[in-house]
């Protein structure tokens, strides 16, 4: 190896250059057993081109013209082509076309196939990319024979990368449970009861099976028992995780949920208004989204966060606009609210359909949202779901610290507990109402942003969310933040455990009429409002 | 002492309510003329869509006036009265599904299409029967009164009172809407029913079944406002508004709160069923949509818009804002949202009491 090292790298080249062409052409006349020593013989060039025209001969793709014998990689064989596209090997550089009926393909059978499906592999497996080596194994495991376990067990010891090894481990011990004495197929069981796949869930369950003639396929006690368990084991293993998934689909769910009815939480919760505008407000904060992504079409990614404070601010003076021309004259008539805004809502809706037309807009996802999360081989998690859990959580923190924390918050909870008082001590209550007003408003604003990576941004974004905020509202207790988000949690969570079992459709009614009867129940919801608050509703 | 003498009585002091009944009477005779008699080349002729629509609008009068009964006189704000307005419907619906018998698309004598596209054998067991009118008929009244008993028996027991009712009937009929856009409940799915032949033998696209439609629905209008306008000015309806203005203090006078909710919701339930079941003949279909929680929202609308707390105003208040309705989103499409929305906020606002709020105090009822 040093020795090579004197050698000027151009001849050196050169050398590898003519002795790969040279087995290559060899290639073309060779019958199948010489094939596989001309594969062995190109394999020890250790030239560059020696993998992508392995491949290419594993799938058919070498061709020899018939005009000159010389050997082509194919790039595709598809047969609507009228000629086919020719790779150079050595160079891998494009060598022109010639029609199919110029070229002969290098045949191969199935032997030949499998030899070359394990040198290909060998070249893969010793690849830097853990990525490519995982891949590697996992092909070599739909084939597995004594090729391929061979191959494995000598890589066992190299690699490096857990993930690959585990990998690895996972074919061997699928290997052993092949042959050899009991002992080790027990063990290789033991082994494979760890994992998740399910492929070896089904090689496993194969073992239990009987065949025609009534007796066991494995003929050992002793290893069908221990096979049993492992497929019991991975059983648990895989129902708990789609356990956790559909927790998790559950939490995504109410994520939404919850952020639909923060601020009616704050609007219907703190101020009783009944605001049938909030959906349309929600919609709004989708729209900002939508013509904030137009105004910067070259950085999506940064576009969704910078859609959060404008659409804040957009839907939140919505509200103060809302507020201070209809709603602060109706504070006397609460239900009477609901018309008002209802009458808004309508003049929302018209109001997007004339400027934007009645389509839905098209509001693109973020490369950094898209992708999923793979845990393990059983679950999987959505990474757009996994933001707006997080969002969710995040607006809710912050909505908490500005009414607990700060000189707005003080003054909202002061007016909302006692409003004659309050104005007593010096706070100019109108203000307060704005500005709660336009806090919720913003709120519904910033759902519509994460709303509009989930769902359709059209006129009619607000109406489908309008009656679910107000069952979570209500159910969680009026008044009560923390009820809303324990509310909204649990509701999403029973509507995705309802669903395998009773489908969609039939999951949310039956959710809706054990609402209907919680509320008969409970009248005032989770967790009611305690004192002389409560009373004044 | 005879019935015209007895409504006398229970009009003498709601001159509205008489005005009401007079216009409804004057309607009644006069539109059937102008469509039967009149020929269609005379400028008099009252064609028979014009005919149809004034027929669909007393049914949203008689669901006006069944809202208006419970949230004027009553306090308790439904906003979920279309879905009594579609069990009716939708038990008019099967009723005549059934009368369609093997003229249908498939010709199955017994199943309706729908079954047949989705290859059942056989009618469900809550299908049968509904080839009786009469039993049709009692269903009418008997599935929307059946809801409102369930629903209302557990919430006015457990008090459950002001938005939270409100929103608890928002879920009923968005629950029911749901249900009912399932196609294996057996109501058709999303398509609804539709496509009807006849009513008790008569051909529902004839000019005379028509017209006999809507002086039935004219009659059914009327009897409900006098049905409710007697019950408004009785012991019972004084308790009632009592319970309105002050719920706690009636029920600690001892009257028993819970029943006399319960009972004017059910007799309301009744009398949106009935318009639903009189409305599906008229507009020929009936389908999940109308459970949409929207339409009840439009029903209390049009109760504000014409005046609360008379019956004979939410009457009016539905033909007008459904006039409107018509007119603009025919002439102005694009308008109507516009215009619908500023007569809401407008209403709400600065008339209170609705467009009867403009009429003089002497039409007023008290």
């Amino acid at each position: 190896m040093l020795a090579v090292g004197v050698v000027p790298t151009a001849l050196l080249a050169q050398a590898g250059d003519q002795e790969f062409l040279a087995a290559l052409a060899a290639l073309s006349e060779a019958s199948f057993l010489d094939k596989e020593a001309i594969v062995e013989r190109l394999v020890a060039t250790g030239h560059a081109s020696t993998r992508p025209t392995l491949t290419a001969f594993l799938e058919d793709r070498l061709f020899v013209r018939q005009q000159d014998q010389q050997v082509f990689v194919v790039k595709s064989t598809d047969d609507t082509l009228e000629a086919f596209e020719l790779v150079d090997p050595l160079s891998l550089e494009d060598a022109g076309s010639a029609p199919p009926t110029d070229l002969t393909k290098i045949g191969t059978n199935n032997r030949l196939r499998r030899f070359l499906r394990v040198t290909v592999a060998r070249f893969a497996l010793s690849n830097p990319s853990p990525v490519v080596r995982l891949d590697a194994v996992k092909e070599m495991m739909r084939t597995l024979d004594e090729g391929t376990i061979s191959l494995l067990q000598q890589r066992v010891g190299v690699e490096t990368d857990p993930g690959v090894k585990g990998e690895i481990e996972t074919g061997l011990a699928l290997g052993a449970l092949d042959g050899g004495d009991p002992t080790s197929r027990v063990a290789a069981i033991a082994m494979l009861a760890h994992r998740l796949r399910p492929e070896v869930r089904n090689r496993l369950a194969a073992m239990l099976e009987r065949s025609a003639d009534g007796r066991f396929v494995e003929s050992d006690e002793e290893v069908r028992r221990a096979a049993a368990d492992a497929v019991r084991r991975i059983d648990r293993s895989r129902i708990f995780y789609s356990g956790i998934e559909t927790l998790f689909f559950g939490l995504s769910l109410g994520s939404v949920l919850v952020l639909a009815a923060t601020g009616l939480a704050i609007t219907f919760g703190v101020m009783g208004v009944i605001n049938m505008a909030h959906g349309e407000l929600m919609m709004l904060g989708a729209y900002t989204t939508y013509v904030v992504q137009l105004a910067m079409p070259n950085h999506i990614g940064a576009s969704i966060l910078a859609a959060i404070p404008a659409a804040f601010v957009v839907a939140g003076l919505a509200g103060v606009v809302l507020e201070r021309t209809i709603i602060r004259f109706l504070y006397s008539r609460p239900l009477e609210t609901l018309l008002a805004t209802f009458g808004v809502s309508l003049v929302l809706q018209q109001l997007v359909r004339s400027i934007f037309s009645a389509n839905n807009r098209a509001v693109e996802t973020p490369a950094w949202m898209s992708g999923t999360l793979q845990l393990n081989e059983a679950l999987s998690i959505t990474l757009n779901r996994l933001y707006i859990v997080f969002f969710t959580l995040i607006v809710f923190a912050i909505l908490l610290m500005v009414l607990k924390r700060t000189r707005l918050g003080l003054n909202i909870r002061a007016v909302s507990q006692n409003r004659a008082m309050a104005q007593a001590m010096g706070i100019r209550s109108e203000w307060v109402d704005a500005m709660t007003f336009g806090l919720g408003s913003g709120i519904a604003g910033v759902a519509g942003v994460a709303l509009s990576q989930l769902t359709n941004v059209g006129p009619n974004l607000g109406q489908a969310y309008i009656i679910d905020s107000f069952m979570v509202v209500v159910f969680g207790g009026v008044g009560n933040l923390w009820g809303t988000l324990i509310g909204g949690m649990s509701l999403g969570i029973v509507n995705k455990l309802l669903e395998p079992y009773a489908g969609a459709v039939l999951g949310k009614i039956l959710v809706l009429v054990v609402l209907i009867l919680f509320i008969q129940r409970r009248p005032r919801g989770l967790f009611p409002q305690a004192g002389r608050a409560a009373e004044s509703q | 002492m005879t019935a015209s003498s007895s409504v006398r009585t229970l009009l003498r002091s709601d001159t509205g309510g008489a005005l009401f009944l007079a216009l409804l009477a004057g309607v009644a005779i006069v539109v059937p003329l102008l469509n039967l008699v009149v020929p269609p080349s005379s400028p008099l002729h009252v064609s028979t869509f014009v005919l149809t629509l004034i027929g669909k609008y007393m049914c949203y009068a008689m669901l006006a006036l069944a809202v208006d009964l419970i949230w004027g006189y009553c306090g308790i704000l439904s906003l979920g009265h279309a879905a009594f307005f579609s069990l009716g419907g939708y038990a008019m619906g099967m009723y005549l599904m059934r009368q369609i018998g093997p003229r249908g698309v498939y010709g199955n004598p017994i199943l309706p299409d729908f079954m047949v596209f989705l290859n059942w054998t056989e009618l469900p067991w809550f299908w049968l029967g509904f080839n009786h009118f009469w039993f049709a008929t009692v269903m009418m009244v008997l599935v929307p009164a059946t809801m409102a008993v369930a629903f209302g028996w557990l919430a006015f027991r457990s008090r459950v009172t002001g938005v939270y009712l409100s929103i608890m009937t928002q879920a009923l009929t968005y629950a029911l809407m749901l249900a009912f856009f399932r196609n294996d409940m057996g109501f058709g799915g999303n398509n609804g029913f539709t496509d009807f032949k006849d009513i008790l033998g008569f051909d529902l696209q004839q000019d005379a079944t028509r017209v006999v439609l809507v002086v039935a629905t004219a009659v059914a209008l009327a009897t409900s406002f006098l049905a409710s306008r007697l019950i408004v000015a009785s012991r019972a309806g004084r308790v009632i508004r009592a319970i309105r203005d002050a719920e706690s203090r009636t029920r600690f006078l001892g009257y028993r709160v819970e029943s006399y909710k319960l009972w004017v919701f059910v007799f309301s339930a009744v009398i949106a069923g009935i318009a639903g079941a009189l409305y599906v003949p008229q507009v020929g279909i009936i389908n999940p949509s109308e459970f949409a929680p929207i339409n009840s929202i439009e029903v209390v609308i049009w109760v504000a818009v014409g005046g609360r707390g008379t019956l004979y105003g939410a009457a009016a208040g539905a033909a007008l804002v459904s006039y409107a309705k018509t007119f603009f989103t025919g002439a102005l499409p694009e308008m109507w949202l516009y215009a619908l929305g500023a007569i809401f906020v407008f209403v709400t606002l600065f008339l209170p009491r609705g467009l009867i709020g403009l009429l003089p105090t002497s039409i007023r009822a008290r």
